[in-house]
């Protein structure tokens, strides 16, 4: 692998709206959403960078942030060796630009995109769901959306063909969370002298 | 009295009223012996050639990202061999590989040979199933009789390395599960010494074979910019002539000790990737008995690292110490808890790139767990490599392409 500090200078130079991080021997670029279109062109096209394939697009669902989506980008510089993902927060009244023009393999990616996580490209060609049913309907990897989905098929004998319902679980749908409660959580008992003051 | 009748009263020459013509439109597959499981592609037809293809895919989706988020790190594994069913070792890698860069966890020797050997072995059982199906999708009945003959001594290869022929949960993070018995290996290491005949003898009955040229050489051309565009890696990217490989170019594993070489192509056609394939293998073969070799030297090692808060302690271990069963039980209920990080890891799976992007929050599941999968780049440029090509080039681009879609529909 090319040498990462390099990268990480050239990228703080170059994206001074944005932050780099680095952990794992991994580069992470912070940028905001305002911008992003032209902040991945020049990651693609300057030819100190020369990140020029998107290798993925996915996206991270914080329910309890403002910019509660989080798309993240990774791309790959084949003739550079190295690899540099990017990080862009997402509201829910916001588009994100599409990178269709600039990375052709981004359609199905953001499809992807738009199908579990709901993000609407602005200017994509096609925005149609992908890997979901044809008329589904939610966002399946959002964190409120049930693993066991809303609705189930099942071919009907009567009507001759498949027919959709409502999900019915005959026994609860089980969650174990095995969780350790005792782990990292402070427990102080009432009357515990050897408990640390304050926790 | 119609316009076309008056010219034929008098005589002139007839002339065909003016008709709109239609472009076809066709659904290949669902259910299509050349569509690789369950593809349904639209395709816009002008006679014989093709003017537009819109894949359907998702038909074989089943949400893993989605379960990987309400189940443990190792309950997660086994959905690895679900994905890419043909190679299913090299997928439980990457995740491995992901887990282990974010504990920060090493593997032991002998354990990371075990899974170079296997991972080799998964390499050839893709490449054996691909290289003879694309030769049944353009017509040609022996080779995947030969081919699936072959598959068949790897698998058991595979069910007496874990248990099962397919979906083997045998890489896991720290190293592997249990140690080979030198028998298998001297058995591997027979076979290597067999398999290059096979591959000769698939090599007569193809390489030169006039039918299987005339409907593989330039087809499906792929250029360097397509590579960088459409996201290609694996053979369809070598085939273009671009040495770009994993297992070189970021190492992983212990690849950097094993003396192979990297196959490239020039063309980029189907027939170049289907010599790409061909020459993996044997190049696979080579790893695979310098893996033997290596096991030799380090019999009786520890397969899985010693870290019994990652690792579950051996059988024996159990039956005497109180602690070893402790960590069991809480291995096997509550799992291994990872930091708060988030990590890529990718591995040169036999069809390209396959990476894990995991994101760890502090307890024992993934916040997110993404899959990346190289056959979901490539069977996006169906579209783009079809375009003008006669309808029966399809599916030998297809063939070429190298599609699974347990890893393309996740």
């Amino acid at each position: 692998m090319a040498d990462l500090n390099a990268l990480a200078e050239k990228l703080g130079a170059g994206f001074p709206e944005g932050a780099v991080e680095a952990a794992f021997g991994e580069l992470t670029l912070l940028l905001p959403l305002a911008g992003l279109h032209e902040a991945i062109r020049r990651l693609r096209d300057d030819p100190d960078l020369l990140l020029d394939q998107l290798t993925d697009l996915c996206a991270l669902d914080w329910p309890g942030r403002e910019a509660r989506t989080e798309l993240v980008y990774h791309f790959l510089s084949m003739r550079k060796n190295w690899r540099l993902r990017v990080k862009v927060g997402v509201r829910e009244d916001e588009a994100a630009p599409s990178v269709v023009d600039l990375h052709p393999c981004a359609d199905w990616l953001e499809r992807e995109v738009f199908d579990m996580n709901g993000v609407i490209f602005a200017g994509h060609p096609d925005l149609r769901r992908i890997l979901t049913d044809y008329g589904f309907r939610g966002h399946p990897l959002r964190k409120d959306f049930p693993t066991t989905g809303y609705v189930e098929v099942r071919y009907d004998e009567e009507r001759k063909r498949v027919i959709y319902e409502p999900v019915k679980l005959i026994q609860e749908y089980r969650q174990f969370d095995f969780l350790s409660p005792w782990e990292g959580a402070p427990h102080i008992l009432p009357g515990d002298d050897k408990a640390k003051a304050g926790g | 009295m119609t316009e076309a009748a008056i010219t034929a009263e008098t005589g002139d020459e007839i002339l065909t009223p003016e008709r709109e013509i239609r472009n076809f439109t066709m659904n290949f597959g669902p259910q299509h012996p050349a569509a690789h499981g369950v593809l349904r592609m639209v395709v816009e037809l002008d006679g014989e050639i093709v003017e537009r293809v819109d894949p359907h895919i998702g038909l074989l989706h089943r949400g893993t990202e989605k379960l990987a988020e309400s189940r443990t790190y190792l309950q997660n594994l086994p959905y690895y061999d679900r994905l890419d069913y043909v190679a299913p070792m090299n997928q439980e890698h990457a995740y491995c590989l992901a887990i282990e860069k974010l504990l920060g966890i090493g593997v032991p020797r002998r354990g990371s040979y075990i899974r170079v050997l296997y991972s080799e072995i998964g390499r050839i059982l893709n490449h054996l199933l691909n290289v003879t199906t694309q030769a049944m999708d353009v017509g040609a009945l022996t080779p995947p009789l030969w081919g699936f003959e072959e598959r068949e001594k790897l698998m058991v290869f595979y069910e007496r390395a874990c248990g099962a022929r397919l979906h083997a949960a045998y890489f896991r993070p720290g190293g592997v599960h249990q140690d080979l018995p030198q028998k298998l290996v001297d058995d591997i290491r027979a076979w290597c010494h067999e398999f290059p005949q096979l591959v000769d003898d698939l090599d007569g009955l193809l390489t030169d074979n006039r039918i299987f040229k005339q409907r593989n050489v330039d087809i499906g051309i792929v250029t360097e910019e397509d590579v960088y565009a459409w996201g290609f890696t694996g053979v369809v990217a070598r085939s273009v002539g671009l040495r770009w490989d994993l297992r070189r170019a970021q190492p992983y594993e212990r690849y950097d000790e094993f003396d192979f070489r990297i196959p490239v192509g020039k063309t980029g056609d189907c027939y170049s990737r289907y010599l790409m394939r061909m020459e993996e293998m044997r190049e696979s073969v080579k790893i695979m008995l310098q893996a033997c070799d290596k096991l030799d030297q380090c019999a009786g090692e520890p397969v899985l690292t010693t870290d019994n808060k990652v690792a579950p302690p051996r059988r024996a271990d159990m039956k005497t110490s109180m602690e070893a069963l402790i960590h069991h039980f809480k291995l096997y209920t509550e799992g291994f808890k990872i930091p708060a990080g988030e990590v890529y890891a990718a591995v040169e799976a036999p069809k390209g790139e396959f990476g894990v992007y995991l994101v760890a929050d502090g307890t024992n599941k993934p916040y997110r767990m993404r899959i990346r999968a190289p056959g979901f780049a490539h069977l996006q440029a169906m579209d783009h490599l079809c375009r003008g090509h006669q309808l029966a080039d399809v599916s030998a681009i297809l063939g070429s392409q190298d599609i699974v879609f347990g890893e393309v529909d996740r």
